[in-house]
C-alpha cells in the first residue's frame, strides 16, 4: 500500500541546510555504512528524487517503440528473410546494482526475436557489447537475457561476448574528420541490420557512444578514452559539453555513412534501487523520514555487517538485485533516441542546486561498474568518486575549483586476480612510481594495451583489458586537476596514499583537514548519493 | 749479535705460509739483511713460487717493510733472497728431486714450523704431518748433508747436517697441575711410554676402519635417513651426492674422534698435543746425533709489537671462542677462573727461535744428550688468569659491543666459569630441544614465511653446535692449570747483548695484559673476523633488493619457473579435482569430496616419498578421460582455478623475465592440458603429457614427469638446445625436490620455500620470495568446479527475488 502511494506523488530531489535538529546523514562506505554529522550552518545535503513512477506496461511500451519508431521505419519492415541481423547489448556494467529479473534486455530481445521470427530471419546473433571490459560469464548472461533466449543461441555459438582483439573480427570503417579511427565488431559492421539494446542508467550512456564504443577495439576508443578528451569534458554526464561524447558523435558519422544499418533502442529506469519496502528500503529515504522500525533494521544491519568478514560482506552486498522499473522506452534513429533518452534521464535524476561548494563530501557504495560480482579495488575507488561522482553535474562542478573532495570507503588494498589481473600491476608498478595522468599515459599506456599476456586473458579469461585501468584513471583526470585535495575517510592508508590522497579516521578528521586547502569554516555539501542524482549547478 | 750471526746464512723454512712462518720470513727479510730464505712449500696447483709471493708476501705482515723500500725494491730484495721450494712434510723426503734437495742442502738452519694446528683434525692426518713431519725433516737434513758439493754460506762442510729447529707446543707436557720443565717428554715422571710407530700404524688402520664402517649397511641406511630428512624428496642423484657427502663427514669425524678419545687416554688435551709429543720423541729416536733444538710456544696469538701490534694471520684458537661469545652465542664457557691460561705474543716466539738459530746448536750436550728444549710461555714468568682475560674480554665487548642484524648491540653474558661436564650438558639439553622443534616443523606442511621459522632453527642450532664445538676442543684448556718452566728461555735470554734483547724480545715479562687483550689483541681480532662493531646505516639497498636486481639484470638469459606454490597457490589434486567434478551434481560432489579427503594423507606420503611415483600413481584417475573434453575445460579452468589462485608477483615476474629478453620455461610435474592456458607467459613449458588413445587418455605417462633430478635435466637438455649460459640462468621453485634444479643455475630464488628448502635457501644466502595470493581473490576451500546448469543458476536467482 505504501509503496503504491509512494509511486503516485514522487517527490522531487532536495536541498536541505544542516541545522541543530538535522540527524546524523547516512554514508554510504563500501561494503558498510557511516553515520555521520555534518557542522550546522554551513552544510547542505542534496537528496535524490524519489523514484519517478514505472510504465505500468513494459511488454506494451517495447511493442509500441519497436513499432513507432523515432525518425526511421518500423522494425518489422526492416525484418526480411535471408537478412542478416546482429543484436547488441550493454554488458554487464549496466544497471547498477544488477536488476532483478527479467532484465529488461531480456524483455526487449524476447520481442525482437519474436518479429525476427515472424519476418523468417534465420541469420541471428546476439553480442554482449562489452568493448575493453570483461567477458560476461555464463549465468551472468543467463540473467541478462534469460534462460530461454541462452539456450537457444549460446550452444550454436550464436550468443557471444565481442571480442575486440580477434585479429579476425573486427573492420575498420574509417576516420572521422579529425583523424580518428573508427573500428567495429565484425559482425556486426557487416550485418544488414545492427540493433542495440541500451539500458540507460546515467546521461553518459547511449547515443553513438553504444555502437562507437561498445563494438570498437583499442585502436577505435583510445581517440575519445584519453587524457586530453577527459580534461575537456565538462562534464561527461553532460552530452552537450562532454568532448568524450563529440568524439563517439564523430564516429557515428563514419558509422552512418560506411556502417550497418541501426536500429537503436534506449530504455531509462527510475530511482528504485533499494526497493520501497524490504531490508534496503531505508537507503533511498531521507534519514528523518526513517520509521523506528527502519531505525532499528539499520542499526542491526550495520551491527551485524561489522560481524562478517570482508568476503561475506561482500557477497551479502553483491547478491543485491535492484527492483529497478522501466521509466520509457524509445527506439529508432541513434540520435533522435538518444535526445529523448536524455530528457528521460534527467527526469529522474536533475536536482537543481544553487552555488558551489568549498568541501563536496560524498559516500561510495560497494559497487561501480566494473565490480559486479567483483571487488572494488583502490582503481576503481578513485574512478567512482573522481570520475563518475564528481562529474554528475551540469553546468559547473558542485565544489569550487581548488576545493575538497572528501570520499567515504574502506578502499582495501584488495584485487580480483581473475578480472582486473593488470590493475594489479597498475596499482603495484605504475602508481608506484607516478599519479600524474598525462605521464601514467604517456609512459605506460601502449605497453599495458599491447601485453600479450593481458589480452590473452582478456579474450580467453574474465579479465578487463590490459588497457583498462588506465581509463579509470583518465576517468578522474578533470576532477585531479580541478580539486585542491581528495580526503578518503575510513580508508586503508597505504593504498590511500598509494592513489595520491590523503587518509582521514573520521568525517570530523577530514573537515579539519580540509581548512588547511579552503580555510576556515569552509561550506560543506553532502552529495547522496545513490539513488542516483545528478546536480544542476548554477 | 743475533743479526751478525745469522747474516751471510741460508734459513729454511717450513710451514712459512702459517701464523709463525709468515711472521719468521717478515722478521729475517727485516732485521737480518743479509740472510737468505729458501721456502719449502706446498706447491698447490698454482705452483711453489706462486704460492709464496701470493700466500705469504700479499699478507699485511709486510706492508709497513713495502712501504718503508719502496714497492720495486721489496720485489727485487724477494727475488734475490728468497727461493721458493715445493715440498711436502707428509712425504717421504718431503718430496724433494735431486735438484730441490741440492737447493735444501745449501741451508745451514733448517726451521720446521709446518703443522697441522687445527684441533680437530682427523688423527691420521695429525699423525702425518705432526708426528712423523719432525722425522722426517731430520731425516731429509741428513740426506741433503751427504751430497752436498760446496759448503753453505755459513760454512757447513759435506756430511754436517744443518741445525734444526723444530717448533712443537708446551702442551706436550700433557694435562697435567703444576711445573712443567724443559726436558723431553720421556724424562717427565708422568710420561707413559708408547710406541709411536704403532700409534702410526694404528691411525692408518682407523681411517680404513672408519672408511669401512662408513660403507656397512646400517649406516648406509642411517645416511640415507639422515639425507631424506635435510633434503625431502629431491631425486635419486640428489640424494646420493647428499648422502657420499654425509659419509666422508662421519668418517672424518669419526677420525677425529678417534683422535681427541687417544689422546685424552694418554693425558693429552687433544690429538694435537698427542701427535706432537710423539713427534718430538720419534724425532729424538731417529736423529743420530744431529743438531736439533725443540722450541716449545704456548698458545701463540697475536703480535705485541712486530711487524704491527695486534698483528695476526688467520682466526686462531681463542678467537672463535671471543667472537662466539662477543656474538652472544656462548652464554657459558667452562674453566678454572684462577688458572692460568697460557699465551704468547707470535713476536715473542719468533724472537726466541732466531736467538736459537744465531746461537747456533747446544754445545752442552750434558743435560740435553739428544735435543734440547726451549720452552717460551706466559705462564711460570707473568700469568695471565683466566678470570681476569674473561674480564678484560667482557669489560672491552661492554665499550665496544658488536651489533646484530637489527643494529643493536648485543649484551655479553656474564660467566660463572661452570665446570665443563655442566656446559656439556646444558648445550646437549638445548640442543635436544632445538632437534625436536626441527623435527615437527618439517613434518608440518608450512612454507612461505613461517618456513623461515625452521631455518632460523637450524641456524641457531648451528651456533649450538659450533659452541659445543669449543667447548669439547679448547675446554681442556682452559682447564689446564700447568706452569711451563722458563729455565733455559731466561738462559738464552741473559746472554743475550742489551741491543739483541731490545731487536729480539723473548722476555713474556715485558707483556702489560690489559694493554695487551684490549687495546692490541681484541681491536685486531674483531676486524679479522669481520664483526660487526658499527651499526649499518640504513641508507643501502636491502640484500633482497639487491639480489632482485641480479635476478632482473639484462645480463640474465632463461628464467625457469615451477607452478605449483610458485606460480599459484595450487597443486595437480586440485586440478583434477576441478576437472572430475566440473560434470557431477551435488550428491555426487559430496561423495567426490569424501572420497578424496580420506585419501589425502595417503597421497601427501606418497608424494613427500617420491614426486614421480605419486604422480603416475596419481594420473591414473584420468583414465577414461576423453580428451576433447579435458582440452575444452582448461580453458575455464584456467579462470576458476589457476588465475583464481595465482600470485599476481610472481606472474609479474615471469613477465619482467620476458620484457628483459630472458627465455621464460616453465617445468611442471602438472598436464599439458592443465598448463595449456598458461602458454603466452612461457617462451616454452615443460609438463607431463599423457597417452591416450580412442580420443580418451588412458591415465599413464608418455615419459618420465620432470620432477628431481629429471627437472634438472630437463632443463640441461633445454640450455644445451637453446645455447643458453645456465650460469646466467634464474629459477624459481618452492621444495626441496627442486634442488637438483635451483642448484644447476646461476641464480636460484626460493619462492614461498617449504621448510627444508628455506633452510638451505638461508644458508646459501639466496634470493627468497614470498608471493602471495591477491587479497579479494575468490575464496574456495575445495577446489571445486563450478554448477554451472540453467536449473543451479536459476535457484540462485530465485532466492534473491
Amino acid at each position: 500500500m505504501s509503496s503504491d502511494s509512494r509511486r503516485s506523488a514522487p517527490r522531487p530531489g532536495l536541498v536541505l541546510e544542516v541545522d541543530k535538529s538535522t540527524p546524523p546523514l547516512l554514508f554510504h562506505h563500501g561494503e558498510q555504512f557511516r553515520l555521520e554529522k555534518l557542522p550546522a550552518g554551513s552544510s547542505r545535503v542534496i537528496y535524490p528524487a524519489e523514484p519517478i513512477e514505472g510504465l505500468a506496461d513494459p511488454e506494451m511500451a517495447i511493442h509500441e517503440a519497436l513499432h513507432n519508431p523515432l525518425d526511421e521505419d518500423p522494425l518489422p519492415s526492416l525484418l526480411w528473410a535471408g537478412m542478416k541481423l546482429t543484436i547488441a547489448f550493454d554488458d554487464l556494467s549496466l544497471p547498477l546494482p544488477p536488476m532483478r529479473q527479467p532484465d529488461i534486455r531480456q524483455r526487449i530481445i524476447e520481442q525482437i526475436l519474436d518479429l525476427a521470427a515472424a519476418a523468417g530471419v534465420d541469420d541471428v546473433e546476439l553480442i554482449a557489447a562489452l568493448a575493453l571490459h570483461r567477458r560476461m560469464t555464463e549465468s551472468e548472461l543467463r540473467h541478462a537475457l534469460g534462460n530461454r533466449i541462452y539456450d537457444a543461441f549460446a550452444p550454436q555459438g550464436k550468443l557471444y561476448n565481442h571480442d575486440a582483439e580477434d585479429p579476425n573480427g573486427m573492420v575498420e570503417l574509417g576516420l572521422t574528420r579529425h583523424q580518428e579511427q573508427v573500428t567495429m565488431n565484425r559482425r556486426a559492421a557487416e550485418s544488414d541490420l545492427l540493433i542495440y539494446v541500451n539500458l540507460n542508467i546515467v546521461s553518459m550512456d547511449g547515443g553513438w557512444k553504444s555502437t562507437a564504443t561498445g563494438l570498437s577495439d583499442y585502436h577505435g576508443v583510445r581517440h575519445h578514452h584519453n587524457v586530453a578528451t577527459m580534461r575537456k569534458s565538462k562534464s561527461f554526464m553532460d552530452r552537450h559539453k562532454s568532448e568524450l561524447h563529440h568524439s563517439n558523435w564523430r564516429q557515428g558519422e563514419v558509422i552512418k555513412a560506411h556502417g550497418p544499418r541501426i536500429f537503436q533502442i534506449e530504455t531509462t529506469i527510475n530511482n528504485n534501487t533499494f526497493g520501497y519496502d524490504g531490508p534496503l528500503a531505508m537507503l533511498q529515504k531521507r534519514e528523518w523520514e526513517w520509521s523506528l522500525r527502519e531505525r532499528g533494521a539499520f542499526v542491526a544491519m550495520k551491527n551485524g555487517l561489522d560481524l562478517l568478514g570482508s568476503t561475506a560482506r561482500r557477497k551479502i552486498f553483491q547478491s543485491w538485485r535492484a527492483p529497478y522499473e522501466l521509466t520509457s522506452v524509445q527506439a529508432g534513429e541513434v540520435e533522435a533516441v538518444h535526445q529523448r533518452t536524455i530528457e528521460n534521464v534527467y527526469a529522474q535524476h536533475i536536482v537543481p542546486v544553487e552555488g558551489q561548494t568549498d568541501v563536496l563530501a560524498f559516500g561510495l557504495p560497494y559497487i561501480c561498474p566494473y565490480n559486479v560480482n567483483s571487488v572494488m579495488n583502490p582503481i576503481l575507488v578513485m574512478c567512482l568518486g573522481l570520475g563518475y561522482f564528481f562529474n554528475l553535474y551540469r553546468g559547473k562542478p558542485l565544489v569550487r575549483e581548488g576545493g575538497v573532495l572528501i570520499m567515504s570507503h574502506p578502499t582495501p588494498w584488495e584485487f580480483n586476480p581473475l578480472h582486473h589481473p593488470s590493475y594489479i600491476d597498475f596499482f603495484e608498478h605504475v602508481l608506484a612510481e607516478t599519479t600524474d595522468p598525462l605521464e601514467i599515459e604517456q609512459r605506460y599506456e601502449k605497453q599495458f594495451a599491447y601485453d600479450e599476456w593481458y589480452i590473452h586473458l582478456y579474450r580467453n579469461s574474465y579479465a578487463y583489458h590490459g588497457v583498462h585501468p588506465f581509463y579509470m584513471w583518465y576517468w578522474g583526470a578533470h576532477a585531479l586537476q580541478w580539486l585542491g585535495r581528495v580526503i578518503v575517510v575510513g580508508g586503508d592508508a597505504r593504498a590511500v596514499r598509494r592513489l595520491g590522497f590523503q587518509r582521514a579516521s573520521t568525517m570530523q578528521d577530514a573537515l579539519e583537514m580540509a581548512t588547511d586547502v579552503v580555510g576556515p569554516s569552509p561550506s560543506v555539501t553532502y552529495f547522496h548519493n545513490p539513488p542516483i542524482l545528478m546536480a544542476d549547478v548554477s | 749479535m743475533i743479526v751478525a750471526a745469522l747474516n751471510k746464512k741460508r734459513i729454511a723454512i717450513t710451514g712459512a705460509t702459517g701464523f709463525l712462518g709468515t711472521a719468521l720470513v717478515e722478521r729475517l727479510l727485516r732485521a737480518v739483511p743479509e740472510s737468505e730464505l729458501v721456502l719449502v712449500v706446498r706447491p698447490g696447483r698454482k705452483g711453489a713460487q706462486n704460492r709464496v709471493s701470493r700466500d705469504i708476501f700479499r699478507n699485511d705482515a709486510f706492508s709497513a717493510l713495502r712501504a718503508r723500500t719502496g714497492e720495486e725494491t721489496f720485489e727485487e730484495m724477494c727475488a734475490r733472497r728468497v727461493v721458493a721450494l715445493a715440498g711436502d712434510v707428509s712425504v717421504d723426503g718431503l718430496g724433494f728431486d735431486e735438484e730441490q734437495l741440492a737447493v735444501f742442502s745449501s741451508c745451514d738452519i733448517v726451521i720446521h714450523s709446518a703443522a697441522t694446528v687445527s684441533f680437530d683434525a682427523a688423527i691420521d692426518d695429525a699423525v702425518e704431518i705432526n708426528l712423523l713431519g719432525p722425522v722426517r725433516v731430520a731425516q731429509t737434513i741428513r740426506q741433503a748433508a751427504t751430497i752436498r758439493e760446496k759448503p753453505t754460506l755459513g760454512g757447513l762442510k759435506q756430511g754436517q747436517p744443518a741445525h734444526l729447529i723444530a717448533v712443537s707446543t708446551c702442551y706436550v707436557a700433557g694435562s697435567r697441575r703444576g711445573n712443567a720443565p724443559e726436558e723431553l717428554i720421556d724424562q717427565s715422571p708422568f710420561f707413559v711410554d708408547v710406541d709411536w710407530r704403532s700409534e702410526v700404524s694404528s691411525a692408518h688402520r682407523s681411517r680404513s676402519d672408519a672408511e669401512q664402517a662408513s660403507r656397512s649397511p646400517q649406516q648406509l641406511k642411517e645416511l640415507d635417513k639422515q639425507a631424506r630428512r635435510s633434503l625431502g624428496a629431491a631425486g635419486g642423484p640428489a640424494l646420493s651426492a647428499k648422502i657420499e657427502q654425509l659419509r666422508q663427514n662421519w668418517v672424518a669425524k669419526q677420525l677425529t674422534r678417534a683422535g681427541r678419545a687417544r689422546a685424552t687416554s694418554l693425558g693429552f688435551p687433544d690429538a694435537y698435543a698427542f701427535t706432537k709429543a710423539l713427534g718430538e720423541r720419534a724425532l729424538v729416536e731417529t736423529s743420530e746425533g744431529m743438531p736439533i733444538s725443540i722450541v716449545r710456544p704456548s698458545i701463540i696469538e697475536s703480535a705485541y709489537a712486530e711487524p704491527s701490534p695486534g698483528w695476526i694471520r688467520g682466526f686462531r684458537m681463542a678467537e672463535p671462542v671471543i667472537a662466539a661469545y662477543a656474538r652472544g652465542l656462548l652464554k657459558e664457557f667452562p674453566g678454572v677462573p684462577e688458572g692460568v691460561i697460557d699465551i704468547i705474543p707470535v713476536d715473542l716466539v719468533v724472537g726466541t727461535i732466531l736467538a736459537i738459530a744465531a746461537r747456533g746448536p747446544e754445545q752442552d750436550r750434558t743435560c740435553h744428550p739428544t735435543a734440547e728444549v726451549v720452552q717460551i710461555a706466559s705462564g711460570a714468568a707473568n700469568p695471565l688468569r683466566y678470570g681476569q682475560l674473561v674480564d678484560l674480554v667482557r669489560g672491552w665487548f661492554n665499550d665496544n659491543p658488536v651489533y646484530d642484524e637489527r643494529n643493536q648491540p648485543i649484551a655479553v653474558p656474564q660467566w660463572s666459569f661452570p665446570g665443563r661436564g655442566r656446559v656439556v650438558r646444558q648445550l646437549g639439553r638445548a640442543r635436544k630441544g632445538l632437534d625436536l622443534t626441527e623435527q615437527i616443523l618439517h613434518v608440518l606442511p608450512i612454507r612461505g614465511k613461517q618456513a623461515d621459522v625452521s631455518a632460523k632453527v637450524e641456524e641457531r642450532k648451528d651456533q649450538l653446535e659450533r659452541a659445543n664445538g669449543y667447548v669439547e676442543l679448547y675446554g681442556a684448556y682452559a682447564e689446564c692449570e700447568a706452569l711451563y718452566q722458563l729455565t733455559r728461555l731466561y738462559a738464552l735470554w741473559n746472554s743475550l747483548d742489551e741491543q739483541d734483547q731490545r731487536a729480539f724480545c723473548m722476555d713474556p715479562q715485558v707483556i702489560d695484559w690489559p694493554t695487551y687483550v684490549q687495546t692490541i689483541h681484541l681491536p685486531s681480532m674483531v676486524k679479522q673476523a669481520r664483526l660487526k662493531m658499527i651499526p649499518s646505516t640504513k641508507t643501502g639497498e636491502s640484500r633482497s633488493a639487491r639480489l632482485r636486481k641480479e635476478v632482473l639484470s639484462p645480463k640474465r638469459q632463461l628464467a625457469v619457473f615451477d607452478l605449483e606454490n610458485t606460480l599459484i597457490a595450487s597443486n595437480v589434486v586440485a586440478s583434477y579435482a576441478w576437472l572430475a567434478t566440473r560434470y557431477l551434481n551435488r550428491s555426487e560432489r559430496v561423495r567426490f569430496t569424501i572420497k578424496t579427503l580420506s585419501e589425502a594423507p595417503s597421497l601427501l606420503a606418497l608424494d613427500r616419498q617420491d614426486r614421480s611415483d605419486f604422480l603416475r600413481y596419481f594420473y591414473r584417475r584420468f583414465e577414461g578421460a576423453p580428451v576433447s573434453r579435458m582440452a575444452g575445460d582448461s580453458t575455464e579452468l584456467l579462470s576458476d582455478l589457476l588465475i583464481a589462485k595465482s600470485f599476481p608477483a610472481g606472474i609479474r615476474r615471469v613477465r619482467e623475465h620476458k620484457a628483459l629478453g630472458h627465455k621464460t620455461l616453465l617445468i611442471t610435474g602438472a598436464l599439458d592440458f592443465v598448463v595449456e592456458p598458461l602458454g603466452p607467459l612461457f617462451d616454452h613449458m615443460i609438463c607431463a603429457e599423457m597417452t591416450d588413445s580412442n580420443g580418451t587418455y588412458d591415465g599413464q605417462l608418455s615419459s618420465v614427469p620432470p620432477t628431481g633430478e629429471a627437472r634438472y635435466q630437463c632443463l640441461v637438455d633445454f640450455a644445451n638446445l637453446h645455447n643458453l649460459d645456465l650460469t646466467q640462468a634464474v629459477a624459481y621453485a618452492d621444495s626441496s625436490s627442486d634442488l637438483p634444479m635451483l642448484e644447476a643455475v646461476g641464480f636460484p630464488v626460493a619462492v614461498n620455500a617449504e621448510t627444508k628448502l628455506a633452510a638451505i635457501a638461508r644458508r646459501r644466502g639466496w634470493l627468497v620470495e614470498h608471493w602471495t595470493k591477491s587479497k579479494g581473490a575468490p575464496n574456495r576451500i575445495l577446489p571445486i568446479g563450478p554448477l554451472n546448469d540453467a536449473q543451479q543458476t536459476n535457484r540462485r536467482v530465485a532466492s534473491h527475488v
